[in-house]
């Protein structure tokens, strides 16, 4: 099965063919949120508002807005640390993320865990743990499930490229490729992992690494919104149509550290440079600004929507510790995951009636 | 009613599970067309076909994560590790991502994993360990240890229906060496403790293969009236059901197949130090496999493995304090 490699720096045909304007704005919408976003809560952090540490997404945001926008209501994500745009996507309102930062009553997690760990299940998210390929198993296992009921559903999970020296890397592969699961791969490479670069994590490109699980490896300009949001809608067709499992390639950069307390000596600025160059966000907007979309409006009721956000998240009281020991059982019926929101236009016709579950 | 082995008993669980709830599904290496390691799913495949009896890549990590998966889309996933040694295979997905979910996200995650455990048959180091205390110590797993073919399958069928991981230890030593009547059809087996055998001169705490041993070794103990207490459940542990035997009989003997250090017995003891001091007309006895890995050979391993002889001894000079 040979690698396939989406060349997408000017845009492609077939995005052009599936992306609507407002398609498109939406995907600018998620990327200037999740950047306004990550920006006001790393100054919460400095000001000590932030508990722990904090890590974020700058420079990464194409990755997490184009693949989850092409995924559809009943679909499952596993999203992780670098990908708050699509909890924006499925539908998570910025106040509950910057109050789950803050660790207060209001956040997903209600303080219990920090940072971005948190998926909103009533949005069909499963929130990430720490060691980061654990996630591609349990979205292989939702796969599992869709393909024994039989459902035209599919999970998606991102892990970064550290992930793909760990076994379970391995093991979701090796499942998914044997049951020939509806599940999408997304290996955001952003060229460290913490500070180990690629050349001391793998002596091959991953992406190969699809063809000897017996499936399709796709790489993909992770800073281009819609060369994601084309790659994953492929992808995603491919899985409903019993086509089995895709891994996704995003290639981009981490722009800052770690998290914040992470200077990243250990990148050459050059590097940095070369990558700042490739904005994501800047490369959404030139497009849309030679398609005459009012940018400016934008980014300013963006930002409006951020400040609001941060008003009502910081007004907001903190946990008390009153509950602070329940609910490490479930003690009543076991609820399942709920549908997320889907805005991209393609949906709009398929969209199946709210409420529904599993 | 019915006369059934242990492993009859976790069969028949199984079995009626799949027939009235579609969204069962047992998971695990070669558990579908060869039946299982020790044929706990034979011809369950012609009855159920492959797809809900699966075979899985060997792969434990991979078998507990795409559980978590299926549990949380609204299956119901039976997990069968090998043997229970193999679970350190499985460990994080278990530990940090299903027994953190309910409590991080309110997301339930309903899926049981199945843990073949124990020693007394020549397994050697992997083929014979107790790893139950390892998940008392991890938040939101529930732990249970049937000893009796009837709680074998009340326990399964409610380790299935509780909304929670659960680790149902079934100890390999009992699958055909223990029979019992089991009644019909379908029924929850509560996860509370047991009086195995009433008595008021001592109590003998135990679960899992220790139970028989406790029942043997005090069966004739020079008169003395000796309660064997069947724990049945590790987590939550029945401290009412603990307290109110030590309150009874004064002096208490707790056996663990387990490595001593840190094992069940060593929350129960501790349990009794801090509750049930004042009710106490001795020390607190343990009798435990010592901290050593479990050998192969048939005199190495007896030397280790808590059997009646030691319990006996260890009854007789609490008895004498």
């Amino acid at each position: 099965m040979a690698t396939e490699t989406a060349q997408a720096a000017g845009g492609t045909a077939s995005a052009d063919e599936h992306l609507q304007l407002e398609d498109r704005i939406w995907l600018l919408r998620a990327m200037l949120l999740m950047r306004g976003i990550e920006e006001r809560a790393m100054s919460l952090y400095r000001q000590g508002k932030v508990p722990g540490s904090f890590y974020d997404g700058f420079g990464q945001e194409a990755v997490s807005a184009g693949a989850a926008f092409a995924m559809a209501p009943e679909d499952r994500l596993c999203i992780l640390h670098r990908d708050l745009a699509a909890h924006l996507i499925r539908g998570v309102p910025p106040t509950r993320i910057l109050a789950q930062y803050m660790g207060r009553a209001a956040g997903i997690t209600r303080g219990r865990d920090g940072n971005v760990h948190f998926g909103d299940r009533r949005l069909g998210c499963v929130g990430m743990v720490s060691m980061l390929p654990d996630m591609m198993l349990v979205a292989t296992g939702m796969a599992m499930a869709f393909k024994l009921r039989g459902e035209r559903r599919c999970a998606l999970t991102w892990f970064g490229d550290g992930s793909t020296s760990r076994g379970d890397f391995h093991e979701a592969m090796n499942w998914a490729g044997v049951q020939r699961l509806p599940v999408v791969f997304v290996l955001e490479n952003n060229q460290y992992a913490y500070s180990t670069p690629l050349d001391k994590q793998f002596a091959v490109d991953p992406v190969e690494r699809a063809a000897a699980y017996g499936f399709a490896g796709v790489k993909v300009d992770g800073n281009d919104a819609e060369a994601m949001f084309d790659a994953t809608r492929q992808a995603r067709q491919r899985a409903v149509d019993g086509e089995g499992p895709t891994l996704i390639e995003a290639v981009t950069m981490r722009m800052h550290g770690h998290a914040a307390h992470d200077d990243m000596k250990y990148v050459p600025k050059d590097q940095v440079e070369e990558w700042r160059r490739r904005d994501p966000v800047d490369r959404q907007e030139r497009r849309l600004r030679e398609l005459d979309v009012d940018v400016d409006a934008l980014r300013a009721e963006v930002a409006a929507e951020i400040d609001t956000a941060a008003t009502e998240a910081l007004a907001g009281p903190m946990p008390t510790g009153d509950d602070v020991l329940s609910g490490v059982f479930c003690e009543g019926e076991a609820e399942p995951l709920g549908d997320g929101h889907a805005p991209w236009s393609g949906f709009a016709d398929a969209r199946p009636a709210a409420g529904g579950d599993a | 009613m019915a006369v059934m082995t242990y492993l009859q008993a976790i069969s028949s669980a199984l079995r009626d599970e799949l027939r009235a709830d579609e969204r069962v599904l047992l998971m695990g290496e070669d558990i579908g067309v060869f039946g299982g390691a020790f044929k706990v799913t034979d011809g369950f495949v012609a009855e159920f076909g492959s797809d809900r009896v699966m075979d899985t890549p060997l792969a434990e990590s991979a078998i507990i994560g795409c559980a978590v998966g299926a549990a949380v889309v609204g299956m119901r996933p039976v997990c069968e590790m090998q043997f229970s040694d193999f679970i350190s295979c499985g460990f994080d997905q278990l530990v940090n991502v299903a027994g953190k979910m309910h409590y991080r996200q309110d997301l339930a995650v309903p899926l049981v994993v199945r843990l073949p455990s124990g020693g007394g048959f020549s397994g050697g180091p992997f083929h014979s360990q107790n790893p139950e205390a390892l998940f008392m110590h991890s938040p939101g797993i529930k732990v249970v240890a049937p000893s009796t073919a009837a709680d074998a399958k009340g326990l399964l069928h409610a380790a299935i229906h509780d909304p929670n991981p659960v680790c149902f230890m079934e100890h390999k030593h009992l699958y055909r060496r223990v029979k019992g009547e089991v009644a019909d059809g379908v029924y929850d087996t509560p996860f509370t403790a047991r009086v195995a055998r009433a008595g008021s001169d001592m109590v003998v705490i135990a679960y899992g293969a220790m139970v028989d041993i406790a029942l043997q070794a005090t069966e004739d103990l020079d008169g003395a009236s000796v309660e064997v207490l069947d724990l049945r459940s590790l987590v939550p542990l029945d401290e009412e059901a603990i307290l109110e035997s030590v309150a009874r009989c004064s002096k208490v003997v707790i056996v663990d197949e387990a490595n001593m250090t840190c094992a069940a017995g060593a929350q129960v003891a501790a349990l009794i130090a801090e509750k049930g001091f004042e009710d106490l007309d001795g020390p607190v006895v343990r009798v435990a496999t010592p901290d050593v890995p479990i050998p192969f050979s048939p005199p190495l391993e007896q030397a280790v493995l808590p059997g009646v002889d030691r319990v006996k001894e260890a009854c007789r000079e609490l008895l004498a304090y």
